[in-house]
């Protein structure tokens, strides 16, 4: 047996310890709770798909909003999470903040794309073009889902955990801070918005339509936390396997000097 | 009577950084020699892709000065954080014992002065090239004036952030393109008012402008020191 295996063997456990428990990403909880994100997943298509009527003046695109909504929503929290956490590493060298910083900003990445697909998809019928310059929340979220894109690059790129941690730490800062001047500026540009005015408070919806678009709020929710803990996880993981390669490479070293 | 002595040697080693790079720059005669004909050749391929349509050109005038310079600075900023990585520059501005702000400070001011440069002979190049007309100069200079030091601070720190990774040159444009929206936005609008392309309200522009390069500069002031530890 070489050192290096003598040494792997005992810190096995340990890497499980991290989590308290197996060093897997799933649990009974997530388990559960991805069961019961399908079903309601299932119910809102079924809902959205059959049982909620067409809109009187936008016809069956209004469907789109039990995706595009939740979406939105769940995009600019997690993107807020990850300012958050960007903040808190920052500040307290949390590395449970760094490493839930970059789940939510990959959970939020997708999420965004979502919003802005189904945005351009309801936006052909309806404003007959899949992309409206005018629109402030479109070019908005446009810039800050490249923002994020390039937060996820930098995370790609690998290194050393901690100097990765401060580099997409300060982006995700930058992201933030330059959010409300972005959306200042594109609102000036465009001076006028062609975005769907919030359906919800202005109390259009029919009776079936808001308990669906409700509904999927809180499927959304709940398909977020379970990607949220899975990829926080695997975040947890590799943090603790980079730092036993350190661990054994210098019990290697040390068994090499004889001491 | 401190405040002051401490604010004197802040602005002091801001000023001996931004005189190094400077004084770099000057001796490579990068800015000159190679950033001034990039930008404009920029000129001149916007002209072959517009068809060299004069209306055209005039009313896109700003949009494409301001392209050319969001260009530039990519390559100004690649080149400042380039300065640093070689030789272990990095550890010895840390090792120096001046303030990271200050170092921050004056890299950023260093960029600034050559867009700056960069940004004056661009603007008789488009009245030259785009049959342009300047109609409020002091509306474009303080356009270009904020702009600048918005631009020179988001840079300098996006600089910061991808020096020493590989892959840093194609990685800094994805950073820094995005987070510059609002520049271009601005500055475009600003000048459009400028040489009154567009009836707008150019001096609230720059305001927004202003206020993009306090924040960047701000927060750019703030983490600098830890960005430089970690690189």
């Amino acid at each position: 047996m070489t050192p290096v295996e003598s040494s792997a063997s005992p810190s096995e456990p340990q890497v499980a310890s991290y989590l308290g428990g197996p060093a897997r990403t799933g649990s009974r909880f997530t388990f559960w709770l991805g069961l019961v994100t399908l079903i309601g997943l299932a119910t809102v298509a079924a809902l959205g798909l059959l049982a909620v009527p067409a809109d009187d003046v936008q016809g069956d695109t209004v469907r789109i909003i039990f995706v595009h909504v939740p979406s939105a929503l769940g995009a600019y929290v997690a993107f807020g999470l990850t300012a958050v956490g960007s903040v808190m590493w920052l500040w307290r060298k949390s590395v449970w903040w760094d490493v839930t910083a970059h789940a939510a900003a990959e959970v939020g990445v997708l999420l965004c794309g979502l919003m802005l697909v189904t945005g351009m998809l309801w936006g052909r019928p309806t404003w007959g073009t899949y992309w409206e310059w005018g629109d402030v929340r479109l070019v908005t979220s446009l810039i800050l889902f490249l923002v994020m894109v390039g937060y996820l690059s930098i995370r790609a790129l690998g290194g050393d955990a901690t100097s990765v941690a401060t580099r997409a730490a300060v982006v995700g800062l930058i992201g933030a801070v330059n959010l409300p001047i972005v959306n200042r500026s594109v609102n000036w540009w465009a001076n006028r918005t062609l975005h769907q005015q919030s359906s919800l408070t202005e109390g259009k919806l029919e009776d079936l339509t808001l308990f669906t678009l409700f509904l999927a709020f809180v499927v959304a929710a709940m398909a977020i936390c379970w990607m949220m803990v899975h990829r926080f996880r695997i975040g947890w993981l590799e943090r603790q396997i980079q730092a036993r390669e350190l661990h054994e490479a210098m019990a290697a070293r040390r068994a090499e000097a004889g001491r | 009577m401190s405040a002051w002595t401490g604010l004197g040697g802040f602005v002091g080693d801001a000023r001996l950084v931004a005189a190094k790079d400077l004084r770099i720059e000057w001796r490579a005669r990068t800015t000159l020699g190679q950033v001034l004909p990039f930008a404009l050749l920029v000129l001149v391929l916007f002209g072959f892709a517009l068809d060299a349509n004069r209306p055209t050109l005039r009313l896109a005038t700003p949009g494409l000065l301001w392209m050319t310079v969001l260009f530039v600075t990519v390559v100004a900023v690649q080149r400042s954080a380039a300065v640093e990585s070689a030789d272990g520059a990095r550890r010895v501005l840390l090792l120096s014992g001046m303030a990271p702000a200050a170092a921050f400070v004056g890299k950023a001011a260093a960029v600034a002065v050559q867009l700056l440069v960069v940004e004056v002979l661009l603007v008789p190049g488009v009245v030259l090239l785009y049959d342009a007309e300047v109609e409020s100069v002091p509306l474009v200079a303080a356009t270009c004036v904020a702009a600048t030091v918005g631009l020179a601070a988001a840079g300098s720190l996006l600089g910061a952030v991808v020096a020493g990774v590989r892959a840093h040159q194609t990685v800094l444009p994805i950073l820094l393109l995005p987070v510059s929206a609002p520049v271009l936005i601005a500055a475009t609008r600003a000048f459009a008012d400028g040489f009154g392309t567009v009836a707008v309200e150019g001096w609230s522009w720059v305001g927004l402008l202003a206020g993009f390069a306090a924040v960047n500069a701000l927060v750019g002031a703030v983490v600098y020191g830890p960005l430089l530890e970690e690189a």
